[in-house]
Order: structure tokens, then sequence, then C-alpha cells
């Protein structure tokens, strides 16, 4: 039986006092916990053996969604079963309920949170692994070790970007807020993320994120297509999410595109946006932005199937995220 | 689209020739524990707790090859709550599931030989605290060269995995069969093709993780629960490695949490909590991660396959020449048998005149393979298959056709001199075919589409017990209770298969009375007569007659009372319905409960037993011992699927499979097993893989090891074919393994139906289908390897 | 350290001392010997443990039993009611859908949440709410069918005494 490394809990009411805890406790290496869904599994393979845990799932209004002038604001401890089978995402935002429902298998999403989900670790078959097959091929640098089995050579490690919200919530231009022990702030999620496997969230540690914040749709419309394996439970190998808004005419006015799983960070095809704007969304079009948007793809030899074949589809993705947009 | 229903209704293709009309047999019946396990009560190994009881965990290599220097356990023993450490020097005595190949211990004494290889155990009052004291125990290796491809294996090396004068290098075992002149038979052949063929390894991956419990009481007897499938070879292995009589050790398996013939070897850790119990007098409990049963592994052998076939015109093989590299991984395991499997089966399912098999397996430093659902036949049938398409097509001749027109003969021999007997294959072809609407389908569906058609045959039993002795293969037991309840005796092992049910269901068809008082007790090596376990598809055909005959021998014991209480003559007397009755009249009854109170009164004590031992074989060369089968089951399939161009992605729209099952003791449980095969072969033929990297394990997990989840199964129709055997109880064969054959050669068959692309290697995955489409895709490729000489063969014994 | 920890399981409700770090998984069965309730990863990724909390299933293998004070926790033991079997389980014995058992509790509880808010899945419907739940040996397909007959059957409907 996996278990877990013992800690303290503490099940603070408001987010400031969470994150005053784990403050406090920094010296315990406390986390915070919500779902546990992607926690929990690092914490029985000894990736994280915080001494003290704070658990999220007491605070008071930390779980809803709600509609209001300036768009949708998600709580942050909402589960991805709430976000998946919301009305008000499913009728304005269905990207983001696609994207909720993607995520691994039905139970695990009972549990599993969207905050959590922004915050999840990054990924690599080197490192998610048992303490004792970690050990025996001497740690990396991830944890434990001195050097990436993936790039040898590399100062920084490549563990990927895993989240299937993320990027769709990029794309969206959504921001969080993040609740600190001395301050509140409020930032794009794009900002969220860090281009290093390890040091991978911008959230300083004792931050709590309380909401995630969607600006009104105006017209912009968004999808999510996700690579994985087997239909369910599998983590995305790679994910693109895109966004169009077009003038009534047609001409796309804005355009998102973020690729995820193929870096340790969300990827946003800048090129490919702006080469989009004022263009129409022919099929030439499409495959020249499809062209241009796969090449920051940097997927490795870390997860499932060959990097070479995940940098393919990349492209492959993208083009058909945008087609499945060009009609409507 | 989601799966269908299945045909339930089997086909029938001989008449039926009971006298009496069966009342359980053929009947979708409720299995015997169906409502234990609804209701979560079945006590599976690890649920099984005992006063005192303590736990262990086991010291693993980190290294894929290493010596061992020093094992240092003297912090770890005065942990608090750690009872006992033990190490390697203390269970010297190597064991192993065949007698040719005792070269494992219950912990490494000089060398470890893949990452994952036991040094230590511990003991102590919790898994944590066990957990927490391997950490105190210090080993100090000495890393060697680690060898981990066939390739590596064949090279020069002075420090191969195991030293020993019977082993040449890093190579098991290299053997070569030749029957009749090949040759000969490719000069006559009008079209000869040579290929090569790549199976990767894969394993078992049943859901439950194997646990043990050992309790050495105070009389000095060892009693072990543990989930195996062979309960009698755990008992060898047991009583050998501690050196204790086999009359002190009792071994009983629980019911198994999914087997596939992952807990068909005797293992390490039930020979550390043993000994463990021993030490510390107390019961000790192991239950492995799923990380460890990965280790444990005895799964599929990677192959590399060479296959050169003479055909001519009309599609009839002359000859065939077939050579097989196995990857065997660290320890021996059944390694022997599944190489000589690889070549075995080749020429029962279709005609093939003269045949040389050459076969190959070496050690390399990984968990070692061994049986896995349909053991060393899945790879050969892959690559024949694939290459019988590739003939059928060079000589124009529809894939079916070209199968039909080969069938081996009903009761023939083949050319490696086994014995064949009923066939229901060309059944099998013809209903698949006609359900899916093969022929129309075939080569005319629109690109992108594709369709193929595959056959198989397969064991019912291996003919041969692993120790060669003249002993029954499998016993039961029966004995009588005055309130009318059986009880069954038998060594045979439960592992969702069903075979307590078929067990209880053909004691109650024989002696009349209801499933429901038949009580079933069975894998417990001090209650049970020997059954050999569960493993090559024997139970319910040996089993099965083993009850037969017990039942049998009993029935006049209790008919001749009856017949005397009844007057009525005893050959009138029927028993069915918890009743014995006059056929004629039959109001003229008596219930069972009576009879056997007036049996017993009679006879004293009732019981009764029944054994079963297959046909003896033919062939008296060496290797002849695999292969024979009291009988041959036969599959078809047919499986259509969807190839995605841009990115190879195989959808699987739906497969059709027909299975000669002689006849089905259970159809219910029959489709169980077919479709539970289906699954199985297609999570092998798509995404399943057990590969390495860096020495070590690359997705030891069930999130990183793909199987395949509800979502991705494709609807199947199954459809039973009746051949009533003469061998089989009520003319049944297997169906547990066989239908797995002929779905993994389907998948890549289709593709090229679709797309035009050849895959000839395993697993089916989407990045080889876009390289392939590419034109990148590499072509498997054999090693170089200097075969022996032909072994002798003898003439063949004549039919018993 | 442990801690006293007050559940309700099963309807009945226990008070269990157990360290804080123990998942619901090693509590039931480890203190409360509720073993019907397995296992296979520990980790997320089969859904072999699945229970039912206030009528939702979670992995129990990732749940903390601390965060479930004041929730009602349904094992496969608790499925059968005064001794007759729930409609699912007696689909289940009687479709051959429990081969070897051992996802079969999780899948059984899984199914109840299913048809508690979708009382006539179809085909996909249920597929889609089992896609966490790996099995081994049957190929889900006689799975799927125990699931339809079920819901062909009175929800309410506890008939089969569970010692048949
Ligand atoms: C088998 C399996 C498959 C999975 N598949 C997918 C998948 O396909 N796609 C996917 O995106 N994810 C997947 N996951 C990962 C994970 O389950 C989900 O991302 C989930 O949404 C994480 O949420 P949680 O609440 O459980 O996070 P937790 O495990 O509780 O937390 C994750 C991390 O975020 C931090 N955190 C959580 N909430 C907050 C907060 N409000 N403020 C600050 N920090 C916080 C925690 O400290 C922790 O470091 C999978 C996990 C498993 C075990
Ligand atoms: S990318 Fe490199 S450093 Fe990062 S987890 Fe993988 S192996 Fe370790
Ligand atoms: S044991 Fe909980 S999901 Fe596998
Ligand atoms: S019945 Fe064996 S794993 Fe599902």
């Amino acid at each position: 039986m996996m278990r877990l490394p013992p800690f303290r809990y503490f099940a603070p009411k408001t987010a400031r006092e969470a994150a005053k805890m784990l403050a406090d406790h920094a010296a315990d290496e406390a986390m915070a916990v919500a779902g546990g869904t992607d926690l929990y599994p690092n914490m029985k393979r000894r990736q994280f053996t915080p001494k003290v845990l704070i658990g999220l799932h007491r605070l008071e209004e930390s779980r809803g969604i709600e509609e209001d002038d300036d768009g949708v604001t998600i709580r942050g401890m909402t589960t991805l079963t709430q976000v998946e089978n919301d009305e008000i995402l499913q009728a304005h935002y269905p990207a983001i309920a696609k994207a909720a429902r993607l995520v691994s298998a039905p139970i695990l999403r009972n549990m599993g949170t969207i905050g959590g989900n922004l915050c999840i670790d990054t990924r690599c078959n080197y490192y998610n692994q048992n303490y004792e097959w970690r050990k025996s091929i001497n740690f990396c640098m991830k944890k434990d070790g001195e050097i990436c089995w993936v790039a040898p050579s590399s100062p920084r490690c490549w563990a990927v970007s895993s989240s299937d919200t993320a990027p769709v919530l990029m794309v969206l231009d959504a921001e969080c807020t993040l609740v600190g022990p001395r301050r509140v702030r409020r930032v794009p999620v794009k900002s969220l993320y860090h281009l290093d496997g390890i040091d991978f969230l911008k959230k300083e540690r004792d931050e709590i994120l309380t909401e995630i914040h969607v600006p009104k749709s105006n017209g912009m419309r968004a999808t999510y297509l996700k690579l994985r394996r087997r239909d369910s439970i599998d983590f995305p190998i790679l994910g693109v999410a895109a966004a169009i808004e077009t003038a009534k005419d047609g001409t796309v006015e804005k355009a998102r595109i973020v690729l995820t799983a193929v870096e340790s960070a969300p990827v946003q095809a800048e090129k490919a946006e702006a080469l989009l704007v004022g263009k129409k969304l022919t099929e030439e079009w499409i495959d020249e932005a499809a062209a241009v948007a796969y090449r920051p793809a940097k997927p490795l030899d870390n997860t499932d199937l060959t990097h070479a074949y995940r940098k393919k589809m990349a492209r492959v993705f993208v083009a058909r995220a945008l087609r499945e947009l060009s009609r409507g | 689209m989601p799966p269908t229903k299945t045909d339930v209704a089997p086909e029938q293709s001989s008449p039926a020739q009971e006298a009496e009309p069966l009342s359980i047999i053929g009947k979708p019946l409720m299995k015997v524990d169906a409502m234990a396990k609804v209701a979560g009560e079945t006590l599976f190994a690890d649920d099984l707790a005992f006063p005192r009881m303590v736990f262990c965990k086991m010291k693993r290599s980190p290294h894929p090859h290493a010596r061992i220097l020093n094992v240092d356990t003297s912090k770890a023993e005065v942990l608090p709550g750690v009872l006992a450490v033990l190490v390697g020097s203390e269970l010297p005595i190597p064991f192993g599931i065949l007698p040719v190949s005792q070269d494992e211990h219950a912990l490494c004494l000089d060398k470890v030989r893949f990452v994952g290889d036991p040094v230590a155990a511990v003991a102590a009052v919790d898994e944590e605290t066990a957990e927490a004291a391997l950490e105190h125990i210090d080993v100090e290796y000495k890393v060697l060269p680690s060898i981990m491809s066939i390739e590596e294996a064949l090279a020069d090396t002075d420090e191969p995995i195991h030293a020993s004068e019977r082993i040449d290098g890093n190579v098991h075992k290299a053997v070569t069969l030749q029957f009749g002149d090949v040759e000969e038979g490719f000069a006559e052949a009008d079209v000869v093709r040579e290929e090569s063929f790549f199976f990767e390894g894969n394993t078992h991956l049943p859901m439950e993780q194997h646990a043990a419990i050992a309790v050495y009481g105070a009389d000095g007897k060892m009693t072990v629960w543990s989930s195996t499938q062979t309960p009698h070879y755990v008992h060898r292995a047991m009583a050998k490695v501690l050196e204790m009589p086999p009359s002190r050790v009792r071994i009983i398996a629980c019911p198994n949490g999914g087997g596939f013939g992952g807990k068909s070897d005797p293992f390490n850790h039930e020979m550390v909590v043993a000994k463990l119990s021993m030490k510390t007098r107390r019961p000790v409990k192991i239950t492995l991660t799923r990380e460890e049963v990965f280790y444990c592994h005895r799964g599929r052998h990677p192959v590399k396959m060479w296959v050169k076939t003479g055909i001519k015109k009309d599609g009839s093989i002359t000859a065939m020449h077939f050579r097989s590299f196995l990857d065997g991984g660290a320890y021996g395991s059944y390694g022997v048998a599944s190489l000589y499997y690889t070549g075995a089966l080749q020429t029962v399912t279709y005609k093939i005149p003269r045949y040389k098999f050459e076969g190959l397996r070496v050690f390399t430093n990984k968990p070692p393979c061994g049986p896995k659902r349909g053991h060393g036949t899945v790879q050969p049938r892959f690559a024949i298959e694939c290459h019988l398409d590739k003939l059928a097509e060079e000589i124009q001749k529809s894939p079916l056709d070209i199968r039909l027109e080969k069938v081996v003969e009903p009761f023939s021999t083949t050319a490696n001199q086994l014995k064949i007997r009923t066939v229901g294959l060309k059944e099998c072809l013809e209903r698949v075919a006609e359900r899916s609407d093969f022929r129309k389908k075939h080569r005319n569906l629109p690109r992108g589409r594709g369709i193929a058609i595959t056959a198989s045959s397969y064991l019912t039993g291996a003919g041969l017990p692993i120790y060669w002795n003249k002993l029954p293969h499998s016993g039961v037991q029966l004995q009588l209770d005055r309130g009318g309840g059986v009880t069954a005796f038998c060594g045979s092992t439960d592992i969702g298969q069903g075979s307590d049910s078929v067990l209880a269901y053909i004691v109650a068809e024989e002696l009349g009375v209801e499933v429901e008082d038949v009580h079933v007790v069975t894998a417990d090596t001090s209650l049970t007569p020997v059954d050999l376990g569960s493993y090559s598809s024997r139970v319910t055909l040996m089993t099965g007659n083993a009850a037969i005959q017990a039942a049998r021998r009993l029935k006049p014991l209790l008919l001749d009372p009856a017949a005397e209480k009844l007057q009525v003559p005893v050959e009138r007397l029927a028993m069915a319905h918890g009743k014995i009755f006059d056929r004629q009249y039959p109001e003229v009854s008596m219930d069972f409960a009576e009879a056997v109170v007036l049996a017993e009164a009679k006879h004293g004590t009732l019981g009764s037993t029944g054994s079963y031992t297959p046909p003896r074989s033919r062939g008296r060369y060496k290797g002849a011992g695999v292969g024979p089968s009291a009988t041959y089951s036969y599959s078809a399939c047919v499986l259509e699927l969807e190839v995605d161009e841009d990115t190879g992605w195989v959808k699987i729209e739906h497969i059709w499979i027909a299975h000669d099952v002689g006849k089905p003791i259970n159809p219910l449980l029959a489709i169980g097993q077919i479709e539970g095969s289906v699954y199985m072969g297609l999570g092998e033929a798509l995404m399943e893989e057990q590969v390495f990297r860096k020495g070590v394990h690359k997705i030891p997990s069930m999130l990183d090891y793909k199987s395949p989840t509800f979502v991705d199964m494709p609807p199947v129709t199954s459809i039973l074919i009746e051949t009533l055997d003469p061998q089989g109880p009520y003319g049944a064969k297997e169906c547990g393994q066989g239908p797995l054959l002929p779905v993994i050669p389907a998948v890549p068959i289709a593709i090229y139906d679709a797309v035009g692309v050849r895959i000839d290697e395993t697993p089916v995955s989407p990045d080889k289908i876009l390289k392939a489409l590419e034109g990148r895709l590499a072509k498997p490729t054999v090693p170089e390897y200097d075969f022996p000489p032909p072994a002798e063969v003898p003439p063949m014994r004549e039919d018993s | 350290m442990k801690h006293l920890l007050n559940l309700s399981v099963n309807g009945e409700p226990v008070e269990v001392a157990v360290p804080l770090h123990h998942t619901l998984l090693e509590v039931l069965r480890e203190d409360l010997r509720l073993t019907g309730t397995k296992h296979g990863c520990e980790l997320g990724e089969c859904g072999t443990c699945t229970v039912l909390v206030d009528g939702e299933p979670v992995l129990s293998c990732l749940a903390l039993p601390i965060e479930l004070e004041g929730t009602e926790i349904t094992t496969v033991e608790g499925l059968t009611k005064d001794g007759r079997a729930h409609p699912l389980q007696i689909a289940f014995a009687e479709t051959g859908a429990a081969q070897c058992g051992y996802c079969t509790p999780g899948i059984l509880l899984a199914a109840k949440a299913l048809l508690g808010r979708n009382p006539r899945p179809t085909r996909l419907e249920i597929q889609e709410a089992l896609a966490g739940n790996l099995c081994r040996c049957t190929g889900y397909i006689q799975i799927l069918q125990a699931v339809e007959r079920a819901a062909a059957a009175d929800p309410a409907d506890y008939t089969k005494p569970i010692s048949v």
C-alpha cells in the first residue's frame, strides 16, 4: 500500500488565515491542499513531504461559479465536476467546461478543484515515480538530484506543464486572485506560469488562489483539443486551446492560441496569433497559422508517445482547433 | 459507438447426443461466488488478518545487475517496532517453477539481476514501520554492466547474468526442431516469402496486487494464504526452500483478483513471509505495491521473429520455417516452456506439412518474463497471421479463403506430432465473415476504413505436467452430508474465470442436485486433491472430467438403496432437481437427501474421488512435451477500424469473434472469457508495453502503463461454436485464452486494408502508423545466431 | 500521533483513533475492517477504491478522513439494505459482470451514483461515468449490460436476499 508521509493538518476558514499559516509553517514546508488529487499521489511517492498541510476544504465562500457585469467568477475550490456541469459556463464558455470534462476521469473530477488544477505540479516520467525508483537512477534535478535525464546538458528541468484548464483560461484572458498573508493581488492566469519545470509557478508559496475571473466573452469563441492515449484517466500529452474573435465579415480581430503539455509552462503562440489578425479563417490561413504556431512547442521524451510525434501533432491540432472555430 | 449486445445463443454445429437432457450445463447461471463478490464479502489475500499479525516489506535492488558485497541489517534490527530482518543466506535453497530452471532465491544471495530483485526483508508491527526500516538496511553493491536487449545478451561477456555450466553466456536455451524437409517444401512452392516481426513485452496487470500471509503454528506447521494461481507448485517450492517436509506445509490460494498468468509462479515474497513467520512466531503478511507487481511480472516475452513460408498458387502451404528470439528477463520462470510454445502450435491452426522451428531465449537484466494469457503462442500468432495476409495478397487470394482452405483436419496429426481432435475453425471463420459482411467489405471500404480476418488455436490444458510423472493432473473428492449437501474438494483455483462454479455445476448436473446444494472447497493443498493450477486453460476440461468421474462413482451407491426403497429397477432411475425418480413414472421419487441417508446406512460414510490425466501424447522427441493437449480450441476474428491519417489514430469500430468452445458449460461465463480476451488483446495490440529505460521499468504505474478504459472498448459480437469434443466434459474446450490470439494481428492487418501500410510490430501505436504513412518506419529485424542442429525426431507413439 | 475521528459509515456512527495521514482507504480497510473496498494503485489511477461520500463517488485512496467528518460514507458493505441486495448487485451477479470481482465494489458504487442522478442512462453515459474504473477481466461489456439491467429494474427494489 502506498501511504502518505505523516504531517500535521490545519483547516482554516479564510484564505487569509490559510496564507498566514503557510507563511508561519514555511520551515515545515507547509503546503496547501484542495482536492489532493495531485498533491497526495506526489506525497505518496515522496516528491513532497510537507510536515504541515493546510486543508482548504473548510474555506468559506470558496466554491461556486457566478456571473457578474465583468464576466464570470469561478471560485478556486470549485470542483472540476461542478465546472463541467455548470450552466453558465456551458452557455458562455463551453471551452472551459470541456477542458474540465477532459481532465482524468469522473470520480477524480469530483475531488479535484479548478484552483488545484491551475497549480498542479509539472510532470515527467523520470519524476512521477516512487522514491525507490527515482533513487535507482540517482534522482534528477527536479527532486533530490543533480541532472536532468531528459536533457542531460540542460541547466533547467523540462517537466511538462499538464493542466487542462490553464490553456483555456489563458486564451480567454482570464485572471486570478491570489490571497497572500499580507496582500491580495489579481494577475492574469498567463503570468502564473514560468518556463521552468521546477520553478513553474510565479505564485508565492504562501498565496492562495481564491478566484478565477473570466472576462465577458464578447463574441470570443474558444475551444480545447486534447491528445492522450486513452479517452479517460490520462493527462494531456498535448493540449491546444484556441480562441477567436471575428468581425461580422469573418475577419479575425483577435486570436489566441495556447499549447500545453509541450513545455514546462503553457506556451502562447504569439506569432501565429498576430498572423491571423486581419485574416479570414480560410484553409490556407489556418494551415499557415498552424505551421507557425507549433514551432514553440518543445516536447521532449518524458511522457507518453514520442516527442517527434507530439510535436507534429501540435501542428495538426492547432489546425483542427482553428478549423472548428472557423465553422462558428 | 457503444458496445452492442453480445450473442449469447450458442451455435450448434453437431447434434447433441446426451441421453439425459442437461438441466444445468449450458445454462447462463449465476456463478456460485457471484453474490459474495458483489457484496464485497469475498476475501482476497490482502483482506485477511490474524491476531498478532505483523507486516513485511522487501528491500529491493536499485541496480539492474550488481554483485552484492555486503548486507548490513544491524541498524534496522534495533529499530522500535521491527521484529525480524531476513537476508538471503537464511534461505539459500533455489527454486523456480520448472525443474530445469531452479534459479531464483527468496532473497538474492550473491547477485541482483534486475531493478526490484529483493535482497532483504523486514517484519514489523505495521507496514509503515517495516518500510521505514528498509532505509536502515545498508547494501553494498559492485555494479556490473547490465544487459538490456537480446542483442546485448548475445554479445560476449565475462559476467553472464547466470553463471552455470548449463548456460552458454546469456543464452538460456536454444532449440531446433525439424519435421520434414522444409527446403524441399520451399522448392515446391510457387511463392516463398520471408520476413521479420517484433512483439513487444507486456504484463498482466491484475487489478489485485499480490499478497501472502504466512502462519507458522505452534504445532510446527506452516500455512500460507496467497494470491496464487498454482498452490500445488507453491507447495513444492515452499517445502523445498524452507527445508520442511511438504507434509507440514499447507498452501491455500485465495480467490485471485485477476491472474492472467501473473500469479502462476512460486514467488520470493511467499517464501519470505513464511520464513519471517518462523522467525517471529507471528503471522506475517505482505502486500505488494503496484510497482512491485510490475517487478514480479512473468508477463509476455518481447519476441523477435522471422518466418519463411512457401505456398502454392492455390494457397496451400508447402513448408514453414520459423525462428523466435525471446527476451527472457532475469530468471528462467516458465521460459523454457514459453520458448517451445513460440514454435509448438503453428501447425495446429493451418495445415503445414513440413515445419522447422528454431528458438532462443536469453537472459537480460529485467523482471523475468513468463506466461501471460495465450502463453508463448500470442507472439507467433501475430507474426503468422500478418505474414499470411501478405501471402494471400501476393497470390491474389481472399484472406478468408486462404484460411478456410488450410484449416487442419479434425482427428488428424500435425507435422510436429500433435494430435488434433475436433476442429470448429471453419465454422468460426464462416460465422464471423458472415456476421461482419467481410467478403463485401474487404478491400472495398473507403480509404481510412479497414477490415481484417484472422484465426487461431489454443490448448485445452497442457498434455504434460510440469514435473513429469504418471500422476493425475486433477482430482476431485466428493462428500455427502445427511442433509443432502454435496461438498466438492478440488485443488483448482478460481482466478475469476469461474472454476469453482464449473465444478459446482458439473457435480450438481451429475448428481441431480441444485447448484446451491453444492459446496466447493478448493485450492488448499491440505484439504483438496491436487489440481495442477489455473494455467494452460486446463481447469474446465481436467477438473470437469475428474468431477464427472467422482460423481459417477458415487451415483451407484445412491441409486442402489433408492431402487430398493422405491422398488424400481435401478436402470430406470434418474437424478435431477434434487430428486431421484423413475423415468417412467416420475412421481415415484424420493428426495436426494433421503437417498443419501439410505445410502449411508447401507454403505457407511459416503464419498468418492475422481481424477483426470490427459491422453498420452504421441511425440517422443526432445521438446515434444510442449504442445500436446487433450484437444484444441479455435477462434476467428473480424475487426473493423478507422485510421485518422493525419494523426495515426486508430478507432476500433467493431469486433466479431467466434470461438469453438466445444460446449459452453455456462454460455455467460464463456462470453465473459471471450470479451475479456478481446479486451486484453486490444490493449496489447494498441497500447500496452512493458519497457525499460536506464535499467528501470519506464512506466510502472496504472496511469502510464496503458490499460484500455470503459470508453476505449469497442462493441464486440461474440459467437460460440459447439463441436462437442469427445475429450471434454460434455464436449467442452477452453475459452479463457484462445480468443485473445486472433485479435492482435487483426489490428495491423485492418490498418493495411484501411491505409495501405504494414506495421509488423506491437503495440501498433499512432506514432508508428504515422511514420509508416510517411514511409519512415523501419522494418523489424532479428539477430544472427547459429542454432543447434535439429534434434532427432523418433517415430510417434501409437494412439492411446 | 493518533486522532479521534467521528465518521458515519454505511449509516453507522463510528469513532476511530487513527493517524491523520491515513487515507480513507486505509481507515476503512485496516481500522474498520471493511475490506470490501479494494485498492489497485493507491494513486488515483484505477478507481478500484471508489466509495460514496454523500452519494457521490470519490477515490478513498486520495481522501483524508478528517475532511469527511460530518459526511455519510457508503462502501460496498452498505449497498445491501436489511440483508437484501441492491438491484445493481443482483444484476452484476446475474450478468457475469463480476469475474474476479476485485474491481466490482468500486464499479458498483460508481454505478449507483450514476443511476441516482440518471436513472435511465444510455450506454455511452454509463461508459463515461465508469471511465475511471479499470477492470482487467471482463472487457467491460457484461458490466455495461448489468448496469442497464439494473436501470431497468425498480431502483427501490431490494428484492433478493443477499444470501442467495
Ligand atoms: C490519475 C490522475 C489523472 C489526472 N489527469 C489529469 C488531467 O488529465 N488533466 C489535468 O489537468 N489534471 C489531471 N490530474 C491532476 C489533478 O487531479 C487535477 O489537475 C486536479 O484538478 C487538481 O486539483 P486538486 O484540487 O486535487 O489539487 P491538489 O492536489 O489539492 O493541489 C495541487 C497543487 O496545487 C496547490 N493548490 C491547490 N489548490 C490551491 C489553491 N486554491 N491555492 C493555491 N494553491 C493551491 C497545492 O498546494 C498543490 O501543490 C490527474 C491526476 C491523477 C491522479
Ligand atoms: S525534465 Fe529532467 S529534471 Fe525535470 S523532472 Fe524530468 S528528468 Fe527531472
Ligand atoms: S486505489 Fe484508489 S484509484 Fe487506484
Ligand atoms: S472483474 Fe476482475 S478486474 Fe474487473
